[in-house]
């Protein structure tokens, strides 16, 4: 390819990184509006950080399939030594932590290990031979790649990462091939061990949030005040929004977490249905390149990948957006591009790096030579 | 043996394919149902979600309204609203706790108690929500503070309205007082008004009565406010609407001087317009100072008042009832004349009358007695005996059309219409038949017979003009008043009784008028409390026992302009208690300074006017332990 652009710079995945690059400056946007017109505190820090993460994803983009492969068990070892050592720290400072403070930046091990958690089962079915698929040496082992970091993330407790591990983990087994009866038996069981979770498996404070859910209205002032002003921010916004910088349920603070979580209000008060309609487009779209990168690579590894870590940035959109919109109990998930905030943007950069190096490198079908 | 089903690579990679678009589909149904359910809330919805946004940016605070003021016949103001001067302190405004607290304690001379309070009250207040730090304030405490308002950070000076009674105790009983809203009221009404701070509501006489058309419309001023209560900017203000005033007959100068010329005595004074019904003046004292009952009742001011035998709660010329004694005797003589006694027939006075083997006495020998030397001498021995040849079934009529045992349409919370009493009456209330002993005991104001002072008022001043006048308290323009049935001949027969009690050789002619042209026709009377064997008869002794004074009284005698009725409790005797004061209260509405002076002069011996007295008694009840007041002590 020849041109007025120099060829390193036209062979970047310009598609997804316009996608990008429209949904973090609009939630810059966003954020500026929210800073009542200031660059600080979020809309500047939001977009630096983008950058340099995008460069990183660039520089991830051109390391081979194979390294991410042979990299993939020891990360995993790795994240789970880390846990442990989570957990230790808390223990010995006497309350719940979840990060390590390595000083230049904290690490946050559950999080990272949302997409370890992907490649994990991806480089697991691509190992299991195609006829053992159907046997039960597909299933303990994924089991146990599940339980080891949900038993440490749990008794942090951090439901909602356990949560996340099991999604991006079935995904990939549902993908790859894993016989339907399994999902259709483990959809069953959990309409029966949800309420017995419920019950015993849930502190007062995650109970709240699950009864509030099916009914905000009863405790208007308490946590359900979150989904009521949610509702009301987006509801008030109308089909044109109130317009820049004239968000009265953010500028007042009526939103809490205006600028994290409930971004998506905010930016809804503002712009309506109408700025709602060009993320969720702009999520179609990122989710379309992701599909299709899974479904160009050549190998299991590059398409279970793939498609794997493109469902977790599906998931953190999901669980966010039918939360704001009342449709999901409240759950400390951000939005992904959007939100303001360091350690989700960190990981869905890493999915985003990744499934642009399998873009770049698909590969070659087993037993086809190049 | 099974069969292992083999499964390639091939069949993984399209199973593959197959479940990524399914993933994909289920993606796109996630991103419709949000995209569904966003345009629900802000389409569908959107009006009412619009709505509660909008209830949340915008605070409204309520601006009480001014209540309307009472004003006299003249137009003075008899109750009205004070510029009030409060200081709050906003809690997250605050920057130096202690060192403002003390800066203001300081300023505005709070005592200990009050400092301990607020400190107490920071403690429990959160954000925004104000705390009292002082109302009631005058100009210059209040200046004080705001001139210092750059250095106390946090404090925040206000400005509202509070009830005020510039006649202080004078007017309680006349126009009652305003409190704040009972958790009752409440109840029954939850509107927001009612528990705007500084709202407060007539918890008894006329400002209860009238509320109503007192109230007025409250304002609104909205603000934007955040979250946390914070204002950003004002929108928009309106104004209150304040309550109408409402004018009374009264004529407050003759009604604070009736008020004050009680003195320490219980007792009331009722004047009217005899020529109109308007009531001029209706004091009852002692009396609580409706102001401090209006910022809310201490307990020391409590317990002074629950202490006191002369019950200062009560109205008790609307309330009190009392035995008229003699001053039913006018009353008497008009009845005897309609059923045609002959006014110059005499009955001879030895000292008492005889009914079978019982003597009724007389006050005194008056010996040969007219009509018109009986009422000028209160012979009860004369209308022992004229009164038992028509018989009380025939008085009793005519007492109520004087205006006794009747109700009036007042717009006061209670009065009491007192009895009447005739043979029908006696039948249905005691089964009992109506004897001639009945008829002497009531013909001279005893036994049965009970009235009101305004009733008896009410009596003087219909005798006074033959008209058939009707009480009214609130001013208004109404056709003239019809005449009574009675004759002008009998009617001056009576007067002129009336007119020698004061003016002639009659029991009251201590009590003439000072003045040149003027001159006062009256009749006394002295009624029993109890039963008392001996001489006694009630003129020593404990003082809940002794005699009650009465007076009625009417001015000018040739041309009747004013009637009046003054009771005083327990005090041994018309002539001696009542009948001087309403020869002063009479005379202030000729010559007020004349009649000022008088005044002063007894005041002088009581320890100063009423505001003087009550501050000292006030002064010697400090200190005593006491219960706190109920909430509502007038129900």
């Amino acid at each position: 390819m020849t041109g007025i652009v120099p060829a390193p710079i036209a062979s970047l995945p310009w598609r997804v990184i316009f996608i990008l690059m429209a949904l973090v400056g609009f939630g810059a946007t966003v954020l500026y509006s929210a800073a009542g017109g200031h660059l600080e505190p979020w809309a500047g820090k939001h977009v630096a950080r983008f950058l340099v993460l995008l460069a990183m994803a660039i520089v991830m983009s051109r390391l081979k399939m194979e390294f991410w492969k042979s990299i993939t068990f020891p990360l995993y070892l790795i994240l789970l030594i880390l846990l442990v050592v989570v957990e230790l720290m808390g223990f010995v400072g006497g309350g719940s932590q979840r990060w390590i403070n390595l000083g230049i930046i904290t690490l946050q091990p559950s999080e990272l290990m949302k997409p370890v958690m992907v490649l994990a089962a991806a480089w697991f079915f691509d190992r299991l031979p195609p006829n053992r698929i159907n046997g039960i040496d597909a299933i303990w082992p994924i089991i146990a790649l599940l339980v080891l970091p949900s038993a440490l993330v749990v008794i942090q407790p951090d439901f909602d990462a356990a949560i996340a591990y099991a999604f991006g983990l079935g995904v990939v087994a549902f993908l790859a091939g894993l016989p339907l009866i399994y999902f259709i038996s483990a959809g069953g069981a959990l309409a029966v061990i949800a309420p017995l979770i419920y019950f015993f498996g849930m502190k007062p404070y995650q109970q709240d949030r699950v009864l509030i859910f099916l009914n905000p209205e009863n405790d208007p002032l308490g946590a359900g005040y979150h989904i009521t002003q949610s509702k009301i921010a987006i509801g008030s916004g109308g089909i044109f929004g109130k317009g820049f910088g004239n968000g009265t349920q953010s500028h007042l603070d009526y939103l809490p977490e205006g600028h994290t979580d409930f971004v998506f209000a905010t930016m809804a008060e503002e712009w309506g249905i109408v700025g709602g309609f060009f993320i969720l487009g702009l999520y179609v779209l990122l989710m379309r390149w992701g599909l299709r990168v899974a479904m160009q690579s050549k190998t299991r590894y590059g398409q279970l990948v793939a498609a794997g870590l493109t469902c977790t940035i599906f998931f953190y959109i999901m669980i966010n957006l039918l939360m704001v919109v009342g449709l999901a109990p409240v759950a400390g998930i951000p939005l992904p591009f959007v939100s303001h905030g360091g350690s989700s943007m960190l990981t869905m950069m890493i999915c985003v790096g990744i499934i642009m190096s399998i873009e770049r490198h698909p590969g070659a079908k087993r037993g086809q030579f190049t | 043996m099974k069969i292992e089903k083999q499964v390639t690579s091939g069949q993984l990679d399209f199973t593959f394919s197959r479940r990524a678009i399914f993933v994909g589909g289920v993606q796109a149904a996630i991103g419709a149902t949000v995209a569904a359910r966003m345009s629900y809330i802000a389409v569908a919805d959107n009006e009412k979600y619009k709505l509660l946004a909008e209830s949340n940016r915008v605070n409204l605070t309520i601006i009480p309204p001014r209540r309307g003021w009472f004003i006299d016949r003249n137009g003075k103001p008899i109750a009205t609203n004070r510029a009030d001067f409060r200081v709050d302190i906003i809690p997250d405004r605050l920057v130096r706790k202690d060192e403002t607290i003390a800066t203001l304690a300081n300023l505005l001379a709070l005592s200990s108690d009050d400092v301990d309070r607020i400190h107490r009250e920071l403690q429990l207040a959160q954000g925004f929500q104000p705390v009292q730090v002082a109302d009631g304030l005058d100009y210059e405490r209040f200046a004080a503070v705001s001139v210092r308002l750059p250095d106390l950070p946090g404090v925040s000076p206000r400005q509202g309205y509070s009830r005020f009674y510039p006649s202080g105790a004078a007017v309680g009983h006349l126009v009652g007082y305003v409190g704040t809203v009972s958790a009752e009221e409440y109840q029954k009404n939850k509107n927001p008004l009612l528990i705007t701070p500084g709202f407060k509501v007539g918890k008894d006489g006329l400002e209860k009565t009238l509320e109503a058309k007192l109230q007025g419309e409250p304002g609104a001023k909205r603000s934007e406010v955040t979250a946390r209560g914070k204002i950003i900017r004002e929108l928009t203000t309106r104004p209150d609407t304040p309550g109408k005033s409402v004018q009374l007959t009264i004529d407050i100068d003759l009604h604070n001087f009736a008020a004050r010329r009680l003195g320490l005595e219980s007792g009331s004074v009722v004047v009217f317009d005899c020529l109109t019904g308007d009531i001029l003046t209706m004091a009852s004292m002692p009396c609580y100072d409706p102001n401090s009952f209006s910022d809310g009742i201490g307990r020391i001011e409590w317990k002074m008042l629950n202490s006191d035998d002369h019950i200062p709660m009560l109205n008790k010329a609307l309330q009190g009832l009392y035995p008229p004694g003699s001053t039913l005797k006018p009353m008497a003589a008009l009845a005897l004349l309609k059923n045609g006694v002959d006014p110059d027939e005499t009955v001879f006075c030895a000292g008492g009358y005889r009914l079978g083997n019982r003597v009724f006495k007389c006050l005194g020998r008056h010996g040969t007695m007219n009509m018109t030397s009986a009422i000028m001498k209160s012979c009860n021995t004369y209308f022992y005996s004229m009164g038992r040849r028509i018989g009380y079934d025939k008085i009793a009529p005519i007492a109520r059309e004087l205006g006794l045992g009747q109700e009036f349409p007042l717009p006061f919370p209670s009065q009491r219409y007192g009895t009447v009493p005739d043979s029908e009456w006696k039948q249905r209330k005691l089964g009992q038949a109506w004897t001639e002993s009945d008829t002497l005991n009531a013909v001279i104001g005893q036994g049965y017979i009970i009235a009101s002072p305004f009733q008896l008022g009410l009596m003087a001043a219909r005798i006074a003009s033959g008209l058939n006048i009707h009480p009214q308290i609130l001013k208004s323009n109404r056709a003239a008043p019809s005449l009574l049935s009675f004759p002008t001949e009998h009617l001056d027969i009576v007067r002129n009784g009336m007119n020698l009690v004061v003016n002639g050789a009659g029991t009251a002619v201590r009590s003439r008028l000072p003045l040149e042209n003027i001159m006062m026709a009256g009749k006394t009377g002295t009624a029993q409390v109890r039963r008392i064997a001996g001489a006694q008869r009630g003129q020593s002794g404990a003082w809940k026992y002794r005699d009650h004074g009465l007076f009625i009284c009417f001015a000018p005698v040739d041309n009747p302009r004013y009637g009046a009725a003054v009771v005083i409790e327990h005090g041994m005797g018309g002539a001696r208690a009542a009948a001087p004061i309403a020869k002063d209260v009479l005379t202030f509405i000729y010559d007020r300074e004349l009649a000022m002076k008088s005044l002063e002069a007894l005041e002088a011996g009581w320890g100063g006017n009423i505001e003087q007295r009550l501050a000292a008694k006030y002064a010697a009840f400090q200190g005593q332990p006491a219960e706190p007041p109920p909430l509502d002590p007038t129900a």
